[in-house]
């Protein structure tokens, strides 16, 4: 279909889990997806059989720029720490920082690839105090700089790419690897957090079987009930950017469906909210983040009328985990 | 032969979860002395200080992308004990399914794509079986490598259905989970369940799961496999006869499991454990972490209860890795699927264990005999579940307390440890599975698991990697991202 194009992938301070979740990834499965964009893996942590020096004298090829590397994904946060020297992750087998190896490749690649909020932003893993000055490759939370630093653009002419979730969602993952194979992802594809705009322009909102609840404001008291999730447990997908109701995890699912809150995991700091996660902080009854692009007085308002409108059946079933009453039998007129 | 005393360092080690190093002295061709090294810290314990203690089921999930729902699960256990109110029934049949769901996918992941691509490698090209082993085995091409995958997946929609997704799912809380299907959902999950089967039988078991789950000795096991060449369970065991794979990588006579998938307060998969022969109940006041050759500042071994995470950040500290050393009453302990089926009491693992104890063929076989036994466990889960009733009720947490869950990750036994001050969390402390088995040296110069188990390990001259170090790391199933946490 395309040349062939090679590709690493590191593992730094993350959990492994945007690779666990690339492999849920079907019709086609990952490595036929692989084949299908001529994705050559040179190295992955999990998947490749070179092991210890084989895998040492690889990188080391591609750092000296002795060997060609189109793609270089990395998931899990960069680690700086202690002190900005990197010791809280050494590459195993080298006496080196991963931090010194992540900045030597980038210099090389084609394309950087930040896979999942860590690799993007600092995610989960710079949460609180941050002990290991973890941050992300182009970002420091929502500020511009991180690892490899504000100005950085990869030799194939892109910043980093910043695959954001925790975790990613397969399609996120290998669209992005395609789109990139075949040359035709530009600057203007990626929005304000570099994030790919095929899934970032979109809202957990959309598509959410809970629009209903949402549209008259009835709401679930305790998580499992079926209304909506916004007024008392957190939820925020009317203000996370991605694509999850509209399309499937694990061929059925998205945290909404799952019973819980939207956490805005595709954003940078969505791990300190500054607040517990399952809870609405709200000035008189109004949560303090309203829906994107929404004026406040006409939330306020809407909210008040269409409250005032809730049907009984939208409201009996927002509080309950079952459908306990259906819609009404209407019959299409003749 | 080697010189004496010679040095080989193994990393980045890959085809674990997470990063590892391995440092071994060689002598007169064996493993002398090995050093099991954690390369990465990242503070999860840390993170979760004055947090609402709710909020520690956003956090624990994503310490491990592997072992993701066994970390809410140890966790919800701990916020349930503090809430002192029982999981509905049918909340915690949910739980158990998702649960087994993951550790069965894991336990597909590790065979395929962690443990058997070994015996691809050049070191075996002259073995009859090798060319076969290829064409299965292959990264990223081997057809068994394929479908494992795809069969992966679709065992997975069980989290699509009752989890959200998977890895890193809200829905397993104390009061139970959080979705509550409907009789269509059950239908599905029954028919997802029912596909897993049907591959298991044909691709690696060769034929009926309850039928080889009968089998009780070795020479049934080997007339099992004769009768069925093409599954990939005669495969493992035609490579592991000639690699004597019975032979390496042998652990002490201490196993240790936790118990898997409780209901109502029994486990299915019986908790306890085992040293000299000898079972005995878990008792966890017994386990403390050892930190002595640890990058952590220097302290006293301490329950985690009173356990602390303060990493050395000068790195100057007489330690080689990032991880603790958990030792239970004084001893280290081996956890993991052998850990359980033989503490269960499954009969074809006990018997090739009481043969030949723990070694890499026996932690292989238990992962697969416990594979075929969760096909049943969790149709189990599903067929008793009812889907008119409540699946989670919520809990109400006290203001202060301590509590600790316990669960059964696919690699062993998970314990969290958690204190509640002033409705917030106060200290947060993490024994995974990996740290028992990958655990350093303690204050008394006792080695881990692992490391007793690579001393006299064969290493042909010239190896960089060698081989069978190989095998036996691989066969714990190493999770390093838990390990440290």
């Amino acid at each position: 279909m395309s040349t062939r194009q090679t590709m690493v992938w590191l593992q730094s301070g993350g959990c492994g889990g945007c690779t666990m979740s690339l492999l849920c990834a079907e019709a086609p499965t990952l490595f036929e997806h692989f084949d299908t964009f001529g994705i050559d893996v040179l190295w992955h942590p999990a998947l490749s059989r070179e092991t210890g020096v084989e895998s040492l004298a690889l990188l080391r090829e591609i750092a000296e720029g002795k060997r060609a590397l189109d793609i270089l994904c990395l998931e899990g946060s960069v680690i700086r720490g202690p002190n900005g020297t990197g010791g809280f992750h050494r590459l195993a087998g080298t006496t080196e920082p991963m931090l010194d190896w992540v900045l030597r490749l980038a210099q090389q690649a084609k394309h950087v690839v930040a896979v999942g909020s860590c690799a993007a932003f600092g995610g989960i893993t710079a949460a609180g105090e941050n002990i290991t000055e973890a941050c992300g490759l182009q970002f420091e939370g929502t500020q511009k700089g991180g690892a490899l630093g504000r100005d950085f653009v990869a030799r194939g002419g892109l910043p980093v790419v910043n695959v954001a979730g925790c975790p990613t969602h397969p399609d996120w993952v290998r669209e992005t690897l395609a789109l990139l194979t075949l040359g035709v992802m530009e600057p203007a594809d990626l929005d304000a957090f570099g994030r790919p705009r095929f899934y970032a322009d979109k809202l957990v909102h959309h598509g959410c079987s809970r629009n209903e609840y949402y549209e008259y404001k009835a709401s679930a008291e305790k998580l499992s009930d079926m209304g909506c999730m916004m007024e008392h447990l957190g939820c925020i997908g009317t203000q996370a950017h991605a694509d999850c109701n509209t399309r499937p995890w694990n061929g059925h699912g998205s945290c909404t469906n799952g019973g819980y809150s939207c956490i805005n995991c595709t954003a940078p700091e969505f791990e300190d909210p500054g607040h517990a996660f399952l809870t609405t902080p709200n000035i008189a009854g109004i949560p303090i983040g309203l829906p994107t692009d929404m004026p406040k007085a006409w939330f306020v308002a809407l909210a008040s009328l269409a409250k005032a409108a809730t049907p009984p059946r939208v409201k009996q079933n927002a509080t309950a985990d079952r459908i306990v009453t259906p819609p009404a039998q209407k019959f299409p007129r003749r | 032969m080697s010189e004496p005393g010679k040095r080989l360092i193994v990393g980045p080690f890959n085809r674990v979860e997470g990063d590892l190093e391995v440092r071994l002295t060689i002598e007169e061709g064996r493993v002398a002395r090995a050093e099991v090294v954690s390369t990465l810290f990242r503070g999860f314990e840390r993170m979760l200080s004055g947090r609402d203690p709710l909020d520690a089921l956003v956090f624990v999930p994503r310490i491990c992308g592997i072992c993701s729902v066994s970390q809410s699960v140890a966790a919800a256990r701990a916020l349930n004990v503090l809430s002192g109110k029982p999981m509905p029934i049918n909340g915690e049949r949910a739980l158990n399914l998702v649960h087994a769901a993951e550790n069965a996918a894991d336990h597909l992941t590790h065979f395929n794509l962690f443990f058997m691509p070994d015996f691809t490698r050049e070191a075996y090209v002259s073995r009859t079986w090798h060319g076969d082993v290829v064409t299965r085995f292959a990264p990223g091409s081997g057809v068994a490598q394929r479908a494992a995958v795809k069969a992966r997946a679709e065992l997975l929609h069980i989290m699509g259905i009752l989890a959200g997704h998977w890895p890193h799912s809200l829905a397993i809380q104390p009061g139970g989970v959080t979705k509550a299907p409907d009789a269509q959902e059950r239908v599905r999950l029954m028919a997802i369940i029912a596909g897993f089967r049907r591959y298991l039988e044909a691709e690696i078991f060769g034929g009926d799961l309850e039928a080889f789950l009968a089998l009780e000795s070795r020479e049934a096991l080997a007339a099992w496999c004769v009768a069925r060449p093409n599954s990939d369970l005669a495969r493992f065991m035609a490579c592991a006869r000639d690699a004597a794979l019975g032979t390496l990588g042998v652990g002490t006579d201490a196993l240790l499991s936790a118990g898997a998938y409780d209901l109502a307060g029994e486990a299915l998969f019986a908790p306890g454990l085992l040293r000299r022969s000898r079972l005995s109940p878990f008792n966890p006041d017994g386990i403390v972490e050892d930190v002595s050759h640890a990058h952590m500042v220097p302290g006293e071994a301490k329950h985690p209860f009173e356990g602390e995470t303060r990493p050395d950040g000068r790195l100057e500290a007489a330690g080689y890795t990032f991880c603790k050393a958990p030792r239970l009453d004084g001893h280290p302990v081996e956890v993991g699927a052998l850990a359980r089926q033989v503490i269960d009491g499954q009969p074809l693992v006990r018997a090739l264990f009481e043969e030949g104890g723990a070694n890499v063929e026996t932690r292989v076989m238990a992962r697969l005999v416990e594979l075929a036994r969760l096909a049943g466990v969790m149709d189990r889960f599903v067929r008793d579940m009812n889907v008119k009733d409540v699946f989670f009720d919520p809990a109400k947490l006290p203001e202060a307390g301590q509590a600790a869950g316990f669960c059964e990750a696919a690699r062993g036994t998970l314990g969290h440890w958690m204190v509640v001050k002033k409705g917030v969390i106060a200290n947060y402390q993490i024994i995974a599975p990996t740290t028992w088995n990958f655990s350093p040296r303690d204050a008394a110069g006792i080695p881990g698991p692992l490391e007793r188990a690579l001393v006299g390990t064969p290493v042909t001259e010239g190896e960089q990697a060698p081989v069978a170090v190989q095998h036996i790391v691989r066969s714990y199933d190493p999770c390093m991202v838990c390990t440290v946490h």
